[in-house]
């Protein structure tokens, strides 16, 4: 299956995509992609301070797509896609589910949220990548692009 | 390998070494399991060294800070010792660097317990 926005070969970016997979909504599929981004990121020639970074980015997005997203639903899948450009590392994750209102997510910094058991997730990412995007696909499901540059700006 | 847990006792401190991953699923539940059971049989020092934690996440720490706050409210304490860089780098960023009561040395941990 194939939505607007998800194609192969060279993405909106103008990077070239090598890997895409349609993953099951299970926690292996969390593993699964952090595993694959995480050596297409060592073979892009990311620095090793970053693997670390990346991987977890793609663990937090991919259990927001299977846990929160698609909640586990064996008939939705996740859509993950990692491509590279001259100088940036991309991983794009999409969920088929009812989305978030990713704008006003609760401060995990704030006084009153420190001790919540959870929140972190998208904190953790946008602090731990270059740039990252959200957006709402059609008809339903949310992509999320995390960007890592390959050198410094 | 996910998590591994074991627990041994210093003095009247439950000492819990952990190694792995705490992440979500197996290993998340695997610490809240541990914690919880102690908690249920009345042990309010407990200490985690979290030396061998190779990699946490937000799951992770969400059962970290639970941890922390049940114990608390049961009048429990619960400290973390020997944080790798990783571990420690999260908490700072997660501003839950200073809620635990963090320590590098063990026998000094544990004579912090009053």
């Amino acid at each position: 299956m194939r939505r607007d926005g998800l194609t192969t070969g060279k993405n909106s970016r103008g990077d070239n995509q090598i890997v895409e997979r349609f993953l099951e909504s299970t926690l292996e599929s969390v593993d699964e992609a952090e595993e694959l981004a995480l050596q297409e990121a060592e073979k892009a020639g990311v620095p090793e301070d970053d693997l670390h970074k990346i991987a977890m980015a793609v663990r937090e997005s991919m259990v927001n797509a299977v846990v929160h997203g698609n909640r586990y639903n064996a008939h939705k899948k996740v859509h993950l896609s990692v491509s590279k450009g001259a100088h940036e590392f991309v991983v794009r994750i999409a969920d088929q589910g009812d989305g978030f209102d990713y704008e006003h997510l609760p401060d995990p910094l704030a006084q009153e949220n420190l001790l919540r058991h959870s929140g972190r997730g998208i904190f953790l990412i946008r602090a731990f990548m270059d740039d990252f995007q959200v957006r709402r696909l059609d008809p339903a499901g949310t992509e999320v692009t995390l960007v890592k540059y390959l050198v410094s700006k | 390998m996910s998590v591994k847990l074991s627990t041994r006792q210093v003095g009247d401190v439950n000492v819990v070494d952990v190694a792995g991953r705490i992440t979500l699923g197996e290993g998340s539940s695997a610490l809240r399991d541990a914690l919880r059971d102690m908690v249920g049989k009345g042990q309010k020092k407990i200490l985690l060294n979290l030396g061998d934690v190779s990699y946490i996440d937000s799951s992770g720490i969400g059962e970290l800070v639970s941890g922390f706050t049940t114990v608390t409210n049961q009048g429990g304490q619960l400290k973390l010792l020997n944080l790798t860089k990783r571990v420690k780098d999260l908490l700072q960023i997660t501003k839950l660097y200073t809620v635990f009561d963090v320590h590098d040395d063990e026998a000094g941990a544990v004579r912090s317990f009053a």
